[in-house]
């Protein structure tokens, strides 16, 4: 068949698929696509394996360049429109967040427990040093710095929690705060596992270690009685939270590391995919956690009350992280 | 035949049928992304005047920083397959299938900037774009995509008529093509250079000038129409 007659047999075909492109690249409002080709539209995936064979056509019968690259041009957008993964926001997320998100975690249960010790012993370490040395705390932080955190922390201070530039500060600015903060710090501990795991391993060290010689040395000068009630709301999530993100960033340096059969591509992209589910949901519990340490950490509540809530929030957590998502496996 | 040197990456689609992607450099990826960092940053002042809102301004202001800063890139990727930089150079994202970018991995790789942009002024992410055939930057790696041109409009091709005459013996299917491609593309030409590029193909029956160019549109028309009112 020469080619003319093979554009003329087709042209009719090739115009209703490029209307029918027009409306589905058009009408993602959807107003167009109700009004008349909503019923056209069935023969959308009939048409565009038949704009694929007849491409294939022109590549092999020689026929010109202009038309097979105009061919090609229809099959790549009808491509586009057919395998197009649509995002859905509401119901995908209560199901990631009730079983994807745990079930995650747990097949990487190893990486988590690096990471929790990544932050974790560092933590104590620091405590207990600043804790029995007041100098020691000033090899991590500013003078200027500590200051600051003792003023937040000063039992005199009637919004414990926050420096003093912060007093006037309502509870929403302080959790616009807390998310663009923890959320970020999340975030990049995710991505410095890029850098063979050691930037991940970076953060959760370093902010172990700052954590752990706050505390230590706030309970060193009898701050205790504020700062503990304070964080105690909000640590369960937090913590948890900023190691899962460290553990998908240790993911991430695993791939590079220790890729397995795979070559080292292929196993950062599969690593990548399980570590954006970690993130996810990491950065959920940490928006979580900014809601109650904005709203509730430096409310009135009595301490005996917040010790309960922060209690109440480990055995939750803990309980959510190992249960959720076992059993039954539909839409996994 | 070896592949040609181009940027074009071709990939199968269960069709059968071989799309091919034009990837973007370095170039045209960094102006966007520079146009995109103004985008931003207006929108950064826009958000300033929610401070005269005290308290609660302030913390819509903080959210709104937080969400411009890690979210602006995934939010337009996700919806239309380009930031409005990207856009305004003729950018898409998309998996290395070709098929328009995802959440999961426009997470992935809006969230590995951070990586890409160390040491400075995103450092790493050129070496990556430089190194790797298809100019993906770190975070593109990790995520499996792309960023290609979307290519688009349909140009003028019709072969102009003539009368149809008939090939040469022995003109293999690319110089087949060729005559096609010049007959289809001669309209945009200056007539001195169509005549140039006509008498590389007439070099054989030996044409010249404007002849040249007649003999081989004849030829295109036998191809392209066959050989007309001769033929049963």
């Amino acid at each position: 068949m020469k080619q003319q007659q093979f554009e003329t047999a087709n042209t009719a075909a090739w115009d209703q698929y490029r209307r029918l492109l027009e409306t589905l690249e058009g009408g993602r409002s959807g107003d167009r696509a109700q009004g008349e080709g909503s019923v056209d539209l069935d023969r959308f995936p009939h048409l565009y394996r038949q704009v694929c064979g007849h491409y294939a056509l022109a590549c092999s019968r020689g026929y010109s360049p202009g038309l097979s690259s105009d061919l090609h041009d229809l099959v790549r957008r009808g491509y586009c429109q057919v395998y197009r993964r649509r995002p859905r926001l509401i119901q995908p997320a209560l199901t990631f967040m009730a079983s994807h998100f745990p079930r995650t975690l747990r097949r990487h249960a190893l990486l988590f427990w690096l990471a929790m010790a990544l932050l974790f012993a560092p933590m104590l370490g620091m405590g207990l040093a600043t804790h029995a040395d007041g100098e020691v705390i000033y090899s991590l932080i500013e003078a200027t710095q500590v200051a600051e955190l003792e003023a937040m922390y000063d039992p005199s201070n009637p919004r414990p929690g926050r420096g003093v530039e912060r007093q006037a500060d309502t509870d929403f600015a302080m959790f616009g705060f807390y998310v663009m903060n923890n959320v970020g710090i999340g975030f990049r501990s995710f991505a410095g596992g890029l850098i063979l795991g050691l930037g991940s391993a970076f953060i959760l060290l370093f902010n172990g270690s700052y954590i752990g010689a706050a505390a230590g040395h706030l309970t060193r000068l009898d701050y205790g009685t504020t700062f503990w009630p304070f964080v105690a709301g909000h640590a369960p999530y937090e913590l948890t939270a900023i190691a899962i993100s460290g553990a998908a960033g240790l993911l991430l340096g695993k791939a590079l590391l220790v890729p397995g059969n795979r070559t080292r591509l292929a196993a950062l992209r599969v690593n990548a995919r399980d570590a954006i589910l970690l993130v996810g949901g990491a950065s959920i519990m940490l928006l979580l956690a900014a809601v109650v340490e904005a709203f509730w950490s430096s409310g009135p509540a009595p301490a005996p009350v917040k010790y309960g809530v922060g209690v109440a929030g480990w055995l939750l957590l803990g309980l959510y992280l190992t249960l959720a998502g076992r059993g039954s496996s539909h839409g996994a | 035949m070896p592949p040609p040197i181009d940027t074009i990456r071709f990939n199968e689609t269960p069709e059968g049928v071989e799309l091919g992607l034009q990837v973007a450099g370095p170039v045209p990826r960094a102006l966007a992304l520079l146009l995109d960092t103004l985008i931003r940053a207006a929108l950064v002042l826009a958000l300033t005047p929610l401070l005269a809102l005290s308290g609660f301004g302030l913390g819509l202001m903080l959210l709104g920083f937080f969400l411009l800063e890690w979210f602006y890139p995934v939010f337009f990727e996700v919806r239309t397959g380009a930031t409005p930089g990207k856009s305004a150079f003729g950018l898409r994202v998309v998996h290395d299938d070709g098929t328009p970018v995802g959440l999961a991995a426009s997470m992935i790789r809006n969230l590995l900037r951070v990586v890409d942009f160390l040491p400075a002024l995103y450092g790493a992410g050129l070496v990556s774009t430089l190194v790797d055939r298809d100019f993906r930057r770190l975070g593109d790696l990790a995520a499996g995509t792309l960023v290609v041109y979307a290519q688009g409009q349909e140009r003028q091709r019709a072969i102009p008529e003539a009368l149809p005459q008939p090939l040469p013996p022995g003109l293999g299917s690319e110089t087949q093509r060729a005559i096609l491609s010049f007959a289809e593309r001669g309209q945009r030409l200056s007539l001195a250079r169509r005549v140039e590029l006509a008498e590389i193909l007439t070099a054989v029956s030996g044409e010249n000038g404007e002849l040249a160019v007649a003999r081989v549109s004849g030829w295109a028309n036998w191809l392209a129409r066959g050989p007309g009112v001769r033929s049963p």
